[in-house]
Protein backbone atom coordinates (compact mmCIF):
# COMPACT_ATOMS: atom_id res chain seq x y z
CA UNK A 1 0.00 0.00 0.00
CA UNK A 2 1.76 2.99 -1.31
CA UNK A 3 -0.46 5.39 0.35
CA UNK A 4 -1.47 3.50 3.67
CA UNK A 5 -0.58 5.52 7.00
CA UNK A 6 0.01 3.50 10.71
CA UNK A 7 -1.47 5.86 13.54
CA UNK A 8 -1.01 5.13 17.43
CA UNK A 9 -3.86 5.52 19.34
CA UNK A 10 -4.57 5.82 23.17
CA UNK A 11 -7.01 6.20 25.50
CA UNK A 12 -8.09 5.87 29.45
CA UNK A 13 -10.90 4.21 28.54
CA UNK A 14 -12.74 2.89 25.18
CA UNK A 15 -16.09 1.41 24.88
CA UNK A 16 -16.96 -0.13 21.22
CA UNK A 17 -20.34 -1.66 22.20
CA UNK A 18 -21.53 -4.99 20.80
CA UNK A 19 -24.53 -4.51 18.84
CA UNK A 20 -25.81 -7.73 20.72
CA UNK A 21 -25.20 -6.00 23.90
CA UNK A 22 -26.06 -2.44 23.20
CA UNK A 23 -28.80 -1.66 25.97
CA UNK A 24 -26.26 -2.28 28.91
CA UNK A 25 -23.14 -1.65 27.06
CA UNK A 26 -20.60 -4.11 26.77
CA UNK A 27 -17.95 -3.18 24.76
CA UNK A 28 -15.67 -5.64 22.30
CA UNK A 29 -12.36 -6.76 23.46
CA UNK A 30 -10.30 -4.49 20.94
CA UNK A 31 -11.47 -1.65 18.72
CA UNK A 32 -13.66 -2.43 15.73
CA UNK A 33 -12.69 -1.38 12.21
CA UNK A 34 -15.82 0.88 11.86
CA UNK A 35 -14.41 2.28 14.76
CA UNK A 36 -11.16 3.05 14.05
CA UNK A 37 -12.34 4.43 11.04
CA UNK A 38 -13.97 7.12 12.93
CA UNK A 39 -11.15 8.37 14.47
CA UNK A 40 -9.11 8.95 10.88
CA UNK A 41 -12.61 10.58 9.81
CA UNK A 42 -12.56 13.13 12.99
CA UNK A 43 -8.73 13.80 11.65
CA UNK A 44 -9.63 14.32 7.66
CA UNK A 45 -12.13 13.01 5.96
CA UNK A 46 -13.89 14.19 2.48
CA UNK A 47 -16.59 12.53 0.72
CA UNK A 48 -13.72 12.20 -1.91
CA UNK A 49 -12.04 9.42 -0.06
CA UNK A 50 -13.05 6.25 1.91
CA UNK A 51 -10.39 5.39 4.52
CA UNK A 52 -10.01 1.18 5.54
CA UNK A 53 -8.38 -0.13 7.81
CA UNK A 54 -5.87 -2.78 6.98
CA UNK A 55 -4.63 -3.28 10.27
CA UNK A 56 -4.93 -3.27 14.41
CA UNK A 57 -2.31 -3.66 16.70
CA UNK A 58 -3.25 -4.18 19.60
CA UNK A 59 -0.48 -2.72 22.50
CA UNK A 60 -2.08 -3.14 25.70
CA UNK A 61 -3.57 -5.88 27.98
CA UNK A 62 -7.44 -5.93 27.52
CA UNK A 63 -9.21 -5.47 30.87
CA UNK A 64 -12.42 -4.30 31.60
CA UNK A 65 -14.68 -2.11 34.06
CA UNK A 66 -17.97 -1.37 34.73
CA UNK A 67 -20.04 2.25 35.49
CA UNK A 68 -23.69 2.65 35.63
CA UNK A 69 -24.79 6.00 34.33
CA UNK A 70 -28.40 7.65 34.63
CA UNK A 71 -29.49 8.07 30.78
CA UNK A 72 -33.01 8.81 29.21
CA UNK A 73 -35.45 6.06 28.05
CA UNK A 74 -37.81 8.57 26.17
CA UNK A 75 -39.09 7.78 23.46
CA UNK A 76 -42.70 8.60 22.87
CA UNK A 77 -45.40 7.07 20.05
CA UNK A 78 -46.21 9.25 17.57
CA UNK A 79 -49.97 8.28 17.62
CA UNK A 80 -49.94 9.94 20.95
CA UNK A 81 -48.11 13.38 19.81
CA UNK A 82 -51.22 13.04 17.15
CA UNK A 83 -53.90 12.78 19.42
CA UNK A 84 -52.27 15.76 21.82
CA UNK A 85 -52.19 17.76 18.75
CA UNK A 86 -56.05 17.24 17.42
CA UNK A 87 -57.06 17.74 20.90
CA UNK A 88 -54.75 20.86 20.83
CA UNK A 89 -53.60 20.17 24.22
CA UNK A 90 -50.41 18.92 25.84
CA UNK A 91 -52.17 17.36 28.71
CA UNK A 92 -51.29 13.75 29.13
CA UNK A 93 -48.45 13.91 26.79
CA UNK A 94 -45.73 13.78 29.47
CA UNK A 95 -41.99 12.42 29.60
CA UNK A 96 -40.18 13.33 32.19
CA UNK A 97 -36.71 13.69 32.11
CA UNK A 98 -36.17 12.41 35.34
CA UNK A 99 -38.80 10.07 35.40
CA UNK A 100 -37.46 8.44 32.31
CA UNK A 101 -34.72 7.22 33.99
CA UNK A 102 -32.79 4.54 33.01
CA UNK A 103 -30.25 3.78 34.93
CA UNK A 104 -27.71 1.22 32.53
CA UNK A 105 -24.70 -0.01 33.20
CA UNK A 106 -21.63 0.00 30.10
CA UNK A 107 -18.68 -3.02 30.70
CA UNK A 108 -15.87 -0.61 29.12
CA UNK A 109 -11.74 -0.72 28.71
CA UNK A 110 -9.18 0.39 30.35
CA UNK A 111 -6.21 2.06 29.42
CA UNK A 112 -5.98 1.00 25.82
CA UNK A 113 -3.20 1.76 22.74
CA UNK A 114 -3.32 0.59 19.43
CA UNK A 115 -1.80 1.03 16.36
CA UNK A 116 -4.26 1.43 12.99
CA UNK A 117 -2.64 0.70 10.06
CA UNK A 118 -4.91 2.35 7.12
CA UNK A 119 -5.33 3.30 3.84
CA UNK A 120 -7.82 5.04 1.45
CA UNK A 121 -9.44 5.10 -1.86
CA UNK A 122 -10.76 7.63 -3.65
CA UNK A 123 -14.44 7.08 -4.12
CA UNK A 124 -16.81 8.45 -7.03
CA UNK A 125 -17.42 11.18 -5.46
CA UNK A 126 -13.83 12.79 -6.17
CA UNK A 127 -13.47 15.76 -8.57
CA UNK A 128 -10.19 16.37 -10.51
CA UNK A 129 -8.74 18.38 -8.01
CA UNK A 130 -8.69 15.47 -5.69
CA UNK A 131 -5.38 13.29 -5.95
CA UNK A 132 -4.53 10.54 -3.51
CA UNK A 133 -1.41 12.64 -2.20
CA UNK A 134 -3.20 15.91 -1.43
CA UNK A 135 -5.43 14.03 0.61
CA UNK A 136 -2.55 11.65 2.14
CA UNK A 137 -0.32 15.12 2.82
CA UNK A 138 -3.31 17.03 4.54
CA UNK A 139 -3.90 13.94 6.78
CA UNK A 140 0.14 13.74 7.69
CA UNK A 141 0.24 17.28 8.33
CA UNK A 142 -3.08 17.35 10.59
CA UNK A 143 -2.02 13.68 12.57
CA UNK A 144 1.61 15.61 13.39
CA UNK A 145 0.85 18.49 14.76
CA UNK A 146 -2.39 17.13 16.68
CA UNK A 147 -4.98 18.55 14.40
CA UNK A 148 -8.00 17.82 13.94
CA UNK A 149 -11.76 18.25 12.81
CA UNK A 150 -12.99 16.66 16.42
CA UNK A 151 -11.44 15.14 18.77
CA UNK A 152 -11.54 11.54 17.90
CA UNK A 153 -12.95 8.74 20.76
CA UNK A 154 -12.47 5.63 21.36
CA UNK A 155 -16.47 4.46 20.49
CA UNK A 156 -18.31 6.91 22.29
CA UNK A 157 -17.49 10.61 22.80
CA UNK A 158 -16.78 10.76 26.36
CA UNK A 159 -13.69 8.71 26.12
CA UNK A 160 -11.00 10.86 23.79
CA UNK A 161 -8.51 8.82 21.29
CA UNK A 162 -5.05 11.18 21.70
CA UNK A 163 -3.18 10.23 18.48
CA UNK A 164 0.79 10.32 16.92
CA UNK A 165 1.35 9.86 13.61
CA UNK A 166 3.87 7.38 13.07
CA UNK A 167 6.31 7.93 10.41
CA UNK A 168 7.60 5.70 8.18
CA UNK A 169 9.74 3.52 8.85
CA UNK A 170 9.23 4.33 12.59
CA UNK A 171 9.16 1.22 14.99
CA UNK A 172 6.50 0.02 16.01
CA UNK A 173 6.03 -0.03 19.84
CA UNK A 174 5.73 -3.77 21.13
CA UNK A 175 2.45 -5.34 21.90
CA UNK A 176 2.18 -6.53 25.79
CA UNK A 177 3.37 -9.88 26.97
CA UNK A 178 0.09 -11.09 27.93
CA UNK A 179 -1.41 -10.91 23.76
CA UNK A 180 0.91 -13.19 22.80
CA UNK A 181 -0.06 -15.95 20.87
CA UNK A 182 -3.13 -16.49 19.03
CA UNK A 183 -6.57 -15.44 19.92
CA UNK A 184 -9.93 -15.83 18.48
CA UNK A 185 -12.30 -12.91 19.34
CA UNK A 186 -15.03 -14.29 17.34
CA UNK A 187 -17.63 -12.18 15.07
CA UNK A 188 -16.93 -8.66 15.44
CA UNK A 189 -18.16 -5.91 13.53
CA UNK A 190 -16.57 -4.69 10.42
CA UNK A 191 -18.52 -1.67 9.62
CA UNK A 192 -21.56 -0.53 8.46
CA UNK A 193 -23.05 -0.66 5.22
CA UNK A 194 -24.18 2.74 4.80
CA UNK A 195 -25.02 2.15 0.98
CA UNK A 196 -27.50 -0.94 1.72
CA UNK A 197 -29.48 0.65 4.68
CA UNK A 198 -26.96 0.81 7.05
CA UNK A 199 -26.54 -3.02 7.22
CA UNK A 200 -23.61 -4.22 9.28
CA UNK A 201 -21.23 -6.51 8.50
CA UNK A 202 -19.18 -8.84 10.60
CA UNK A 203 -15.79 -10.40 9.99
CA UNK A 204 -14.02 -13.49 12.11
CA UNK A 205 -11.43 -11.32 13.76
CA UNK A 206 -7.85 -13.28 14.93
CA UNK A 207 -5.36 -11.71 16.70
CA UNK A 208 -2.24 -13.45 16.21
CA UNK A 209 0.72 -11.45 19.15
CA UNK A 210 -1.78 -8.90 19.51
CA UNK A 211 -2.07 -7.97 15.74
CA UNK A 212 -5.42 -8.53 13.80
CA UNK A 213 -5.09 -8.45 9.94
CA UNK A 214 -8.88 -6.72 8.65
CA UNK A 215 -9.94 -8.47 5.93
CA UNK A 216 -10.63 -6.14 3.30
CA UNK A 217 -14.29 -4.44 2.67
CA UNK A 218 -15.48 -6.63 -0.20
CA UNK A 219 -13.94 -9.92 0.41
CA UNK A 220 -15.71 -12.87 0.89
CA UNK A 221 -14.76 -12.83 4.76
CA UNK A 222 -16.48 -10.00 5.35
CA UNK A 223 -20.29 -11.51 6.06
CA UNK A 224 -23.74 -9.39 6.44
CA UNK B 1 -24.70 34.11 15.91
CA UNK B 2 -21.40 33.58 13.90
CA UNK B 3 -19.42 30.42 15.16
CA UNK B 4 -16.48 30.30 17.23
CA UNK B 5 -12.92 30.52 14.87
CA UNK B 6 -10.88 28.41 17.59
CA UNK B 7 -10.47 24.80 18.74
CA UNK B 8 -10.33 24.67 22.75
CA UNK B 9 -9.28 22.54 25.49
CA UNK B 10 -9.78 23.05 28.90
CA UNK B 11 -8.51 21.37 31.97
CA UNK B 12 -10.91 21.74 34.92
CA UNK B 13 -10.39 21.46 38.50
CA UNK B 14 -13.09 20.90 41.57
CA UNK B 15 -13.13 19.94 44.72
CA UNK B 16 -15.26 18.37 47.13
CA UNK B 17 -14.97 18.52 50.69
CA UNK B 18 -16.77 16.37 53.15
CA UNK B 19 -19.43 15.48 50.20
CA UNK B 20 -20.89 13.07 47.49
CA UNK B 21 -19.85 14.36 43.59
CA UNK B 22 -21.55 11.96 42.06
CA UNK B 23 -23.09 9.06 43.44
CA UNK B 24 -22.50 5.31 41.61
CA UNK B 25 -25.90 3.70 40.72
CA UNK B 26 -23.90 0.17 41.06
CA UNK B 27 -23.28 0.56 44.40
CA UNK B 28 -25.74 1.58 46.66
CA UNK B 29 -25.08 6.02 45.89
CA UNK B 30 -21.49 5.12 47.10
CA UNK B 31 -19.46 8.07 45.32
CA UNK B 32 -17.98 6.58 42.36
CA UNK B 33 -14.42 4.70 42.29
CA UNK B 34 -12.13 3.45 39.51
CA UNK B 35 -11.74 0.40 41.36
CA UNK B 36 -8.04 -0.12 39.65
CA UNK B 37 -6.62 2.48 41.69
CA UNK B 38 -9.34 4.11 44.12
CA UNK B 39 -9.67 7.39 43.05
CA UNK B 40 -12.67 8.98 42.57
CA UNK B 41 -14.69 9.36 39.23
CA UNK B 42 -17.25 11.78 37.82
CA UNK B 43 -19.10 11.36 34.63
CA UNK B 44 -19.21 13.46 31.94
CA UNK B 45 -23.10 13.51 32.38
CA UNK B 46 -23.11 14.59 35.69
CA UNK B 47 -21.26 17.76 34.63
CA UNK B 48 -23.02 18.23 31.79
CA UNK B 49 -25.75 18.32 33.96
CA UNK B 50 -24.70 20.88 36.04
CA UNK B 51 -23.75 23.19 33.18
CA UNK B 52 -27.38 22.65 31.96
CA UNK B 53 -29.05 23.51 34.87
CA UNK B 54 -26.50 26.94 35.57
CA UNK B 55 -27.47 27.85 32.10
CA UNK B 56 -31.38 27.63 32.55
CA UNK B 57 -31.21 29.60 35.89
CA UNK B 58 -28.99 31.72 34.50
CA UNK B 59 -31.10 32.62 31.05
CA UNK B 60 -34.40 31.74 32.69
CA UNK B 61 -35.55 30.42 29.38
CA UNK B 62 -34.60 33.85 27.18
CA UNK B 63 -34.94 33.03 23.26
CA UNK B 64 -32.25 31.07 22.04
CA UNK B 65 -31.09 29.69 25.62
CA UNK B 66 -33.64 27.24 26.66
CA UNK B 67 -32.70 23.82 27.85
CA UNK B 68 -33.79 20.54 26.28
CA UNK B 69 -32.77 17.89 28.64
CA UNK B 70 -34.33 19.39 31.37
CA UNK B 71 -35.59 17.59 34.61
CA UNK B 72 -39.42 17.75 34.30
CA UNK B 73 -38.85 18.63 30.85
CA UNK B 74 -41.29 17.10 27.59
CA UNK B 75 -39.01 16.10 25.14
CA UNK B 76 -41.50 15.91 22.19
CA UNK B 77 -42.84 18.42 23.25
CA UNK B 78 -39.69 21.16 21.98
CA UNK B 79 -39.51 18.78 19.23
CA UNK B 80 -43.07 20.00 18.49
CA UNK B 81 -42.17 23.25 18.99
CA UNK B 82 -40.21 22.88 15.87
CA UNK B 83 -42.24 21.38 13.22
CA UNK B 84 -44.99 24.19 14.66
CA UNK B 85 -42.43 26.87 14.62
CA UNK B 86 -41.79 26.09 10.57
CA UNK B 87 -45.15 25.43 9.84
CA UNK B 88 -44.03 21.73 8.47
CA UNK B 89 -47.18 19.62 8.18
CA UNK B 90 -46.45 15.97 9.07
CA UNK B 91 -46.66 13.14 6.87
CA UNK B 92 -50.21 11.66 6.76
CA UNK B 93 -48.90 8.28 7.20
CA UNK B 94 -45.73 8.75 9.15
CA UNK B 95 -46.93 11.83 10.56
CA UNK B 96 -43.64 12.42 12.56
CA UNK B 97 -41.44 9.35 13.25
CA UNK B 98 -38.92 9.89 10.17
CA UNK B 99 -37.09 13.25 8.91
CA UNK B 100 -39.26 15.10 6.55
CA UNK B 101 -38.11 13.50 3.21
CA UNK B 102 -36.87 16.64 1.70
CA UNK B 103 -33.82 17.17 3.02
CA UNK B 104 -33.90 21.19 3.45
CA UNK B 105 -36.66 20.54 5.83
CA UNK B 106 -35.10 18.56 7.88
CA UNK B 107 -31.78 20.54 8.36
CA UNK B 108 -34.45 23.50 8.54
CA UNK B 109 -35.93 21.78 12.05
CA UNK B 110 -32.38 20.74 13.38
CA UNK B 111 -31.35 24.32 12.78
CA UNK B 112 -34.22 25.81 14.76
CA UNK B 113 -33.53 22.89 17.59
CA UNK B 114 -30.03 24.37 17.65
CA UNK B 115 -30.68 27.94 17.66
CA UNK B 116 -33.49 27.67 20.11
CA UNK B 117 -32.12 25.02 22.26
CA UNK B 118 -28.09 25.72 24.28
CA UNK B 119 -27.53 22.50 24.93
CA UNK B 120 -28.37 20.99 21.60
CA UNK B 121 -25.99 23.46 20.16
CA UNK B 122 -23.27 23.01 23.07
CA UNK B 123 -23.67 19.28 23.14
CA UNK B 124 -25.66 17.91 20.25
CA UNK B 125 -28.84 15.93 21.09
CA UNK B 126 -30.44 12.57 19.14
CA UNK B 127 -33.41 13.69 18.50
CA UNK B 128 -35.14 10.64 16.82
CA UNK B 129 -37.55 9.60 20.01
CA UNK B 130 -41.10 9.24 17.99
CA UNK B 131 -41.05 12.73 16.88
CA UNK B 132 -37.86 12.89 14.76
CA UNK B 133 -35.61 16.26 14.56
CA UNK B 134 -32.97 14.88 13.01
CA UNK B 135 -29.54 14.34 14.94
CA UNK B 136 -26.77 16.60 16.24
CA UNK B 137 -23.22 16.69 17.38
CA UNK B 138 -22.44 19.16 19.43
CA UNK B 139 -18.97 20.42 19.42
CA UNK B 140 -18.01 20.42 23.23
CA UNK B 141 -16.60 16.61 23.89
CA UNK B 142 -15.97 16.35 27.87
CA UNK B 143 -14.34 13.06 29.42
CA UNK B 144 -14.68 11.56 33.19
CA UNK B 145 -13.08 13.43 35.89
CA UNK B 146 -10.96 11.80 37.82
CA UNK B 147 -9.59 12.54 41.67
CA UNK B 148 -5.67 13.21 41.72
CA UNK B 149 -5.06 10.91 44.32
CA UNK B 150 -6.96 8.03 45.85
CA UNK B 151 -10.07 9.19 48.10
CA UNK B 152 -11.79 7.28 50.67
CA UNK B 153 -15.49 7.55 51.12
CA UNK B 154 -16.47 7.40 54.55
CA UNK B 155 -20.39 5.78 55.37
CA UNK B 156 -21.45 8.38 58.04
CA UNK B 157 -24.78 7.01 60.00
CA UNK B 158 -27.16 9.79 60.78
CA UNK B 159 -30.72 9.36 62.85
CA UNK B 160 -33.95 10.89 62.07
CA UNK B 161 -36.36 11.90 65.14
CA UNK B 162 -39.67 10.97 63.18
CA UNK B 163 -40.96 7.84 61.09
CA UNK B 164 -42.51 7.56 58.01
CA UNK B 165 -45.73 5.23 58.30
CA UNK B 166 -47.64 4.70 61.39
CA UNK B 167 -46.81 0.91 61.16
CA UNK B 168 -43.14 1.58 61.80
CA UNK B 169 -44.25 4.24 64.82
CA UNK B 170 -46.05 0.83 66.22
CA UNK B 171 -43.24 -1.36 65.86
CA UNK B 172 -41.03 0.91 68.06
CA UNK B 173 -43.90 1.67 70.04
CA UNK B 174 -43.61 5.34 70.15
CA UNK B 175 -40.25 5.81 70.13
CA UNK B 176 -39.99 6.90 66.43
CA UNK B 177 -36.48 6.76 65.36
CA UNK B 178 -35.07 5.92 62.08
CA UNK B 179 -31.15 5.50 61.29
CA UNK B 180 -30.28 6.55 57.60
CA UNK B 181 -27.00 6.69 55.78
CA UNK B 182 -24.85 9.39 54.36
CA UNK B 183 -21.45 8.50 51.98
CA UNK B 184 -19.04 11.41 51.94
CA UNK B 185 -15.40 11.68 50.41
CA UNK B 186 -13.47 14.14 53.53
CA UNK B 187 -11.74 15.63 50.50
CA UNK B 188 -11.20 15.19 46.59
CA UNK B 189 -9.33 17.45 43.71
CA UNK B 190 -10.88 16.21 40.57
CA UNK B 191 -9.40 17.00 37.07
CA UNK B 192 -11.82 17.07 33.79
CA UNK B 193 -10.73 17.40 30.37
CA UNK B 194 -12.68 18.79 27.87
CA UNK B 195 -12.43 19.48 24.13
CA UNK B 196 -14.16 22.11 21.77
CA UNK B 197 -14.46 21.72 18.19
CA UNK B 198 -14.75 25.11 15.89
CA UNK B 199 -15.96 22.79 13.18
CA UNK B 200 -18.77 21.12 14.87
CA UNK B 201 -19.73 24.40 16.29
CA UNK B 202 -19.83 25.81 13.00
CA UNK B 203 -22.77 23.42 12.24
CA UNK B 204 -24.92 24.06 15.17
CA UNK B 205 -23.87 27.75 15.48
CA UNK B 206 -22.37 27.53 18.81
CA UNK B 207 -20.84 30.84 18.77
CA UNK B 208 -18.53 33.14 21.07
CA UNK B 209 -21.27 34.08 23.95
CA UNK B 210 -21.99 30.77 24.16
CA UNK B 211 -18.65 30.08 24.62
CA UNK B 212 -18.52 32.98 27.35
CA UNK B 213 -21.59 31.37 29.07
CA UNK B 214 -19.71 28.17 28.84
CA UNK B 215 -16.77 28.79 30.70
CA UNK B 216 -18.91 31.07 33.24
CA UNK B 217 -21.04 27.75 33.86
CA UNK B 218 -18.27 26.08 34.73
CA UNK B 219 -16.39 28.62 37.15
CA UNK B 220 -19.83 29.48 38.55
CA UNK B 221 -22.12 26.32 38.44
CA UNK B 222 -21.41 24.46 41.93
CA UNK B 223 -22.86 27.80 43.50
CA UNK B 224 -25.89 27.22 41.94
CA UNK B 225 -25.44 23.19 42.88
CA UNK B 226 -25.36 22.88 46.56
CA UNK B 227 -27.60 19.57 48.44
CA UNK B 228 -27.21 18.21 51.29
CA UNK B 229 -25.43 15.32 49.45
CA UNK B 230 -23.18 17.45 47.72
CA UNK B 231 -22.05 19.67 50.41
CA UNK B 232 -18.87 21.83 49.53
CA UNK B 233 -18.48 21.86 45.93
CA UNK B 234 -15.91 24.39 44.24
CA UNK B 235 -14.32 25.30 41.36
CA UNK B 236 -10.77 25.66 41.53
CA UNK B 237 -9.08 26.17 38.30
CA UNK B 238 -10.03 26.36 34.28
CA UNK B 239 -7.37 27.09 31.97
CA UNK B 240 -8.32 27.13 28.68
CA UNK B 241 -6.14 26.42 25.37
CA UNK B 242 -7.05 28.42 22.85
CA UNK B 243 -5.85 26.89 19.13
CA UNK B 244 -4.84 30.12 16.76
CA UNK B 245 -7.04 27.90 13.80
CA UNK B 246 -10.06 25.63 13.49
CA UNK B 247 -7.98 22.87 13.33
CA UNK B 248 -5.84 23.02 16.22
CA UNK B 249 -1.95 24.11 16.66
CA UNK B 250 -0.95 21.12 18.81
CA UNK B 251 -2.19 17.90 20.49
CA UNK B 252 -4.27 17.72 23.10
CA UNK B 253 -2.31 15.84 25.09
CA UNK B 254 0.84 17.79 25.10
CA UNK B 255 -1.41 20.66 26.42
CA UNK B 256 -2.91 18.34 29.07
CA UNK B 257 0.28 17.33 30.25
CA UNK B 258 1.48 21.05 30.71
CA UNK B 259 -0.60 21.23 33.95
CA UNK B 260 0.53 19.06 36.76
CA UNK B 261 -0.69 18.92 39.98
CA UNK B 262 1.64 18.13 42.49
CA UNK B 263 1.50 17.62 46.44
CA UNK B 264 2.37 20.96 48.01
CA UNK B 265 4.66 19.45 50.72
CA UNK B 266 6.25 16.72 48.69
CA UNK B 267 7.05 14.31 51.76
CA UNK B 268 4.25 14.70 53.23
CA UNK B 269 2.24 11.23 54.19
CA UNK B 270 -0.81 12.86 55.45
CA UNK B 271 -3.79 12.78 53.38
CA UNK B 272 -4.33 16.21 51.32
CA UNK B 273 -7.88 17.82 52.89
CA UNK B 274 -7.74 21.39 51.41
CA UNK B 275 -6.86 22.68 48.55
CA UNK B 276 -3.87 24.68 49.47
CA UNK B 277 -2.32 20.76 49.90
CA UNK B 278 -2.22 20.82 46.53
CA UNK B 279 0.39 22.76 44.04
CA UNK B 280 -1.11 23.26 40.48
CA UNK B 281 1.75 24.50 37.73
CA UNK B 282 0.97 25.32 34.28
CA UNK B 283 4.29 24.97 32.64
CA UNK B 284 3.99 27.63 29.95
CA UNK B 285 7.53 26.68 28.09
CA UNK B 286 5.73 23.05 27.18
CA UNK B 287 2.79 24.72 25.54
CA UNK B 288 3.50 24.83 21.82
CA UNK B 289 3.47 28.40 19.40
CA UNK B 290 0.45 28.64 18.17
CA UNK B 291 -1.59 28.07 21.61
CA UNK B 292 -2.55 30.65 24.31
CA UNK B 293 -3.48 29.77 27.65
CA UNK B 294 -6.27 31.55 29.45
CA UNK B 295 -6.27 31.16 33.01
CA UNK B 296 -10.10 31.82 33.57
CA UNK B 297 -10.25 31.01 37.39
Amino acid sequence: MGYGISLLIWGERACFTRPEMKVERVSYDVITPSAARGVMDAIHWKPAIRWSVDRIHVLKPIRFESIRRNEVGGKLSPASVTKAMKSESAVGLVTHVDEDRQQRAATILRDVAYVIDAHFDLTAAAGPDDSVGKHLDIFNRRARKGQCFQMPCMGVREFPAHFKLLEEGEALPGSDASLNGERDLGWMLHDIDFERGMAPRFFRARMIDGVIDVPPWHSTEVKA
Amino acid sequence: MTAIAHRYEFVYLFDITNGNPNGDPDAGNLPRLDPETNRGLVTDVCLKRKIRNFVSLDKEDAPGYAIYMQEKAVLNHQHQKAWEALGIPPDAKEQYKKLPKDEAKSRELTAWMCSNFFDVRTFGAVMTTGVNAGQVRGPVQMAFATSIDPVVPLEISITRMAVTTEKEAEAQSGDNRTMGRKHIIPYGLYRAHGFISAKLAERTGFSDQDLTLFWQALTSMFEHDRSAARAEMAARKLFVFEHESAMGNAPAHVLFDAVKIQRADADTLSAPRRFSDYRVELNRAAVPGGVTVHEML
